[in-house]
């Protein structure tokens, strides 16, 4: 099978009032069809805006360069009118906020519709007809009741459900989802999971998950890329990132989960990194971690470190990899 | 166990309060159209100020040798129908256009701030009375109002004035009372209504600094409105009376002459909008500084 | 809702009362005697001490208040002392052409305002921004009154395009009541412009910065229609609610502009009043006016309830 999403070296700087911020440092990752690829890491650490930059989407103030090869053809360079073809048709997005997210003057049923009067030329009445078909696939109950109601008079699950049934009305190839369940109550939460689970294996939809909670991650993605203050840290299928972890951010990030299922009592307490994500106004020599890291030695101050593999399938850009927590003597 | 709290509040609000201030000067220095209406304030103050000193001849006086003289070098903004200069009238008329715009807006902030004050924090009956009492006031649209209480208080510049200022309370009323409103909600306020601070300590240690600034932005941009105002008045004959030098009075005065000697109808109503264009870019770029959310 | 609307419509009611006292009260306050000048001028005391009567100006002032209140309530404001004509009438034939003016200045305002405020918040802080912000306050800044005699200055006296001033009834010659309207009707419509292109485009700014504009540009959706369907239909939520308050600048720039343009409208009628101290004339025109500005409220109210589907519901017990 063909690499479905390839992006490359993709880099991004905002201009902000105190100078320029570097968010994405030559990020690349490649995603295949019908893969739930997991984007992971604290807050701030450009995930967002990766996904985002893909549809062009991100702020104006964000300056992205780079590759994002989607079916072959750069999305990052595309003219519009072809870009307007691939958004809401071939990629879809699903964001954080579901309330924000949906426009308050419209019925949830026109917002449905309207992607398919826009991409599948759908008169009205078919698209309203394919809208509630779509509600009902999201699992929304008294869909046709639920078509005239105005997303303020919906409970927060029913409208990521919404926003769903809008990315998913297209049969896209890829959903990008960012931070789907975040806002979520978590019974909610695993019931969003499970819509995006079954349409995966209905029909065949790539997802990239944007996410900071790895339970999400355990629970539905293949692999998972690790993402610290703008650069991919790790990466590896879900299974070995969880039994293998190579970085020292990633060991954090999961000790940073509550395990239930684990030898380890099960209230355990979040554990936390010390420190920030830090604020990057250059290009930074050395490791990015290194000021919030246990096994930081002298060179991790100076040398960039490469992403590296380790067999069978796992990549680590760290000088001192290993899965152990403590610093080397 | 008693816990005595160490506040490091104090401190730290007040850099941040200075950060705030370099951070709205910047804003505000870096927008040339803020900066030109600043300057075109400053000017007209001038104008006003050192009227008798910049001004060529006395603007009262009349010179029937030269009557309805277009601008020339020796009058730059030509004479009118009584031969006075008309750049000289421009001068002294910047006086009452000050007076009565910024003074009666400040006689208007003065009386509206402490009502809308007592309103929004007292709400309940105090609030509906207030309010249903500017809801009124409001009834009467605000050029409506000011001929009204003109023409109940003569015609002067005072009397302008006064009825200028009247005629703006009700909006500033009406600002301020939303502007507590949203002042009570903020947590240290009401923490310290839960410590028991008294009314009064609240509202002006507590309330009155939050409320100020927007009101007085507020208060900056309907100066232009009361200029305006006071023009209208001054031109319907209910403001500044012939022969004293006013714009709004000298327009009055030139209605007859117009069509022989536009000048006397250009040039007055020039200042006015001049005037008013200042203060309205001065009060914008007070605002976009301090409150940097609408604008990119 | 419907607790909502019947709350909303008392108190339009209670305004309107309470102004009803406000300008009996106010035209009593007006310098000189009402029977004075009824009696026109009149130094006879017999005369003036009829008309006194005739007018019920000997009772109290509650008493007199109740008498035109009660006259007011069936359609009957007074005969002019001026013209001996009924001021319910003269209104009736002045309302038409102020009426018209507004509606004339009301629809240049919006053909100029929104698209102006649009344009502007689309590309923001980029020459198109700066040119339609800058012409904004111009219009705001600019004395209405002025405006009119530069524009009689420069296309009637000068270019002899247009009428200099006056009036001729619609039924009479569409045509040259629209050619004289034009300059009155562009001049309000210009201020009024001003104004919703500032709304305009900080609502639109506003609305161009929510989510979910960005959820309708990663549903593929034009720009334009992004702009046009998304943006703007949430934006004139807002700039409907500000248009109530404008109305009374709207109004306060009929007056002046009336007068110099000189159309026999509402405008005109007041200052005409107030100068010949026609005091039924002026507490009618005035009570007008009032009442007018208070429905125009109440609608304005409503209709931003219809508009806003937010309101709609929460005022619902379904």
């Amino acid at each position: 099978m063909s690499t479905l999403l390839e992006i490359h070296d993709l880099t991004i700087w905002f201009d902000t009032d105190e100078g320029p911020v570097l968010a994405v440092n030559g990020l690349s990752l490649a995603l295949e069809p019908a893969q739930v690829l997991a984007l992971v890491g604290e807050s701030g650490c450009g995930k967002t805006v990766t996904a985002l930059s893909l549809l062009r989407l991100a702020p104006p103030n964000a300056r992205v360069t780079g590759q994002a090869r989607f079916d072959g053809k750069d999305l990052l360079a595309m003219p519009g009118r072809q870009l307007r073809a691939v958004r809401g048709r071939q990629i879809s997005m699903v964001f954080q906020e579901p309330m924000s997210s949906l426009n308050p003057v419209f019925t949830v049923g026109r917002q449905i519709a309207e992607v398919l009067r826009r991409h599948r030329k759908l008169s009205n009445r078919d698209a309203n007809a394919r809208a509630v078909e779509l509600l009902d696939l999201v699992r929304i109950p008294a869909a046709l009741r639920r078509m005239e109601e105005y997303p303020h008079q919906m409970s927060g699950g029913m409208r990521q459900r919404v926003m769903i049934a809008m990315a998913v009305a297209c049969d896209p190839k890829l959903i990008i989802a960012d931070e789907p369940t975040t806002a979520l109550d978590v019974t909610i939460q695993a019931q969003v999971l499970d819509i995006l689970r079954d349409l995966r294996e209905r029909f065949g939809t790539a997802i990239l998950l944007i996410t900071h909670n790895l339970g999400v991650v355990a629970d539905i993605a293949d692999r998972v890329v690790v993402m610290y203050a703008g650069h991919k840290v790790e990466q590896a299928p879900v299974g070995e990132l969880f039994a293998t972890p190579q970085h020292p951010y990633t060991i954090g990030l999961l000790g940073a989960v509550p395990r239930r299922q684990t030898h380890q009592s099960a209230d355990r307490r979040l554990a936390e990194i010390p420190g920030l994500v830090p604020v990057l106004r250059q290009t930074p020599t050395g490791c990015v971690f290194a000021p919030r890291c246990t096994r930081r030695t002298d060179p991790c101050q100076v040398t960039t470190p490469e992403l590296t593999p380790i067999p069978p399938d796992q990549h680590v850009a760290c000088l001192h990899p290993g899965t152990r927590q403590e610093v080397p003597a | 166990m008693t816990v005595t709290p160490v506040d490091p509040q104090p401190a730290l609000t007040l850099t941040a309060r200075a950060l705030r201030r370099r951070r709205a000067r910047r804003r505000f220095t870096a927008r040339p159209l803020a900066v030109a209406g600043a300057l075109g304030v400053a000017l007209v103050v001038i104008f006003a100020v050192f009227a008798p000193l910049l001004s060529p001849v006395d603007p009262n006086a009349p010179n029937f040798d030269t009557v309805l003289a277009g601008p020339s070098p020796h009058h730059l903004a030509g004479t009118d129908q009584l031969g006075r200069d008309v750049l000289s009238r421009l001068f002294y008329g910047a006086r009452s256009a000050l007076l009565a715009g910024v003074l009666s807006t400040l006689l208007a902030t003065v009386v509206a701030v402490p009502v809308g004050l007592l309103a929004g924090y007292y709400r309940r009956i105090l609030d509906a009375v207030v309010m249903r009492i500017m809801d009124v006031a409001l009834a009467f649209p605000f050029l409506v109002l000011a001929v009204g209480l003109a023409a109940v208080l003569g015609p002067s510049l005072v009397n302008a004035t006064l009825a200028l200022g009247i005629a703006q309370i009700p909006v500033i009323v009406r600002i301020t009372r939303g502007e507590v409103l949203a002042a009570r909600e903020l947590d240290y306020v009401a923490a310290s209504v839960v410590n028991g601070s008294g009314s009064a300590t609240i509202m002006a240690r507590q309330i009155l600094p939050n409320v100020l600034s927007p009101v007085v932005v507020q208060a900056t941009l309907t100066i232009p409105t009361a200029i305006v105002g006071a023009a209208i008045l001054s031109y319907l004959g209910l403001g500044v009376q012939p022969p004293t030098a006013d714009w709004g009075a000298m327009l009055s005065e030139a209605r007859i002459y117009l069509s022989q000697a536009p000048w006397l109808g250009v040039f007055p109503g020039l200042a006015i909008f001049l005037t008013a264009l200042s203060f309205n870019l001065l009060g914008d770029g007070v605002r976009d500084a301090l409150d940097p959310r609408m604008r990119p | 809702m419907r607790w909502y609307l019947t709350r909303r419509v008392a108190a339009s009611l209670l305004t309107l009362f309470l102004a009803t006292i406000v300008v009996f009260l106010g035209v009593r306050a007006l310098p000189g005697d009402p029977a004075v000048a009824l009696s026109a001028e009149s130094n006879d005391p017999a005369v003036v001490a009829a008309i006194q009567h005739k007018y019920h100006l000997d009772e109290p002032v509650v008493s007199q208040y109740g008498h035109w209140l009660g006259l007011a309530l069936t359609g009957d404001l007074g005969d002019s002392p001026l013209t001996r004509l009924p001021v319910s009438s003269v209104l009736a034939n002045r309302i038409p052409v102020t009426v018209e003016l507004t509606l004339l200045a009301l629809v240049i305002g919006l053909v100029i305002g929104v698209p102006a405020g649009v344009i502007a918040a689309v590309r923001p802080g980029r020459i198109t921004d700066y040119l339609a912000s800058g012409v904004a306050l111009a219009g705001l800044s600019i004395p209405h009154f002025w405006f009119g005699i530069v524009l009689i200055l420069l296309l009637a006296v000068h270019l002899h395009l247009l009428p200099a001033a006056g009036f001729v009834p619609i039924l009479q010659d569409p045509v040259s009541n629209l050619l004289h309207m034009l300059m009155p009707a562009f001049v309000l419509g210009a201020g009024l412009a001003a104004v919703i292109m500032r709304q305009t485009r900080s609502a639109m700014l506003e609305s161009l910065g929510a989510d979910y504009i960005r959820t309708a540009r990663a549903k593929g959706l034009s720009e334009w229609s992004v702009v046009t369907v998304h943006a703007l239909r949430n934006s004139l939520v807002t700039v409907v609610t500000v248009f109530g308050l404008q109305l009374g600048a709207l109004i306060g720039g009929v007056v002046t502009i009336e007068q110099v343009f000189d159309i026999p409208g509402i405008g005109k009628l007041t200052l005409d009043s107030v100068f010949q101290r026609d005091y039924p004339t002026l507490q009618g025109v005035v009570l007008l006016t009032a009442a007018a500005y208070i429905l125009v409220n109440l609608l304005v109210d409503l209709t931003y309830t219809v508009i806003n589907p937010r309101i709609r519901v929460t005022g619902a017990p379904t």
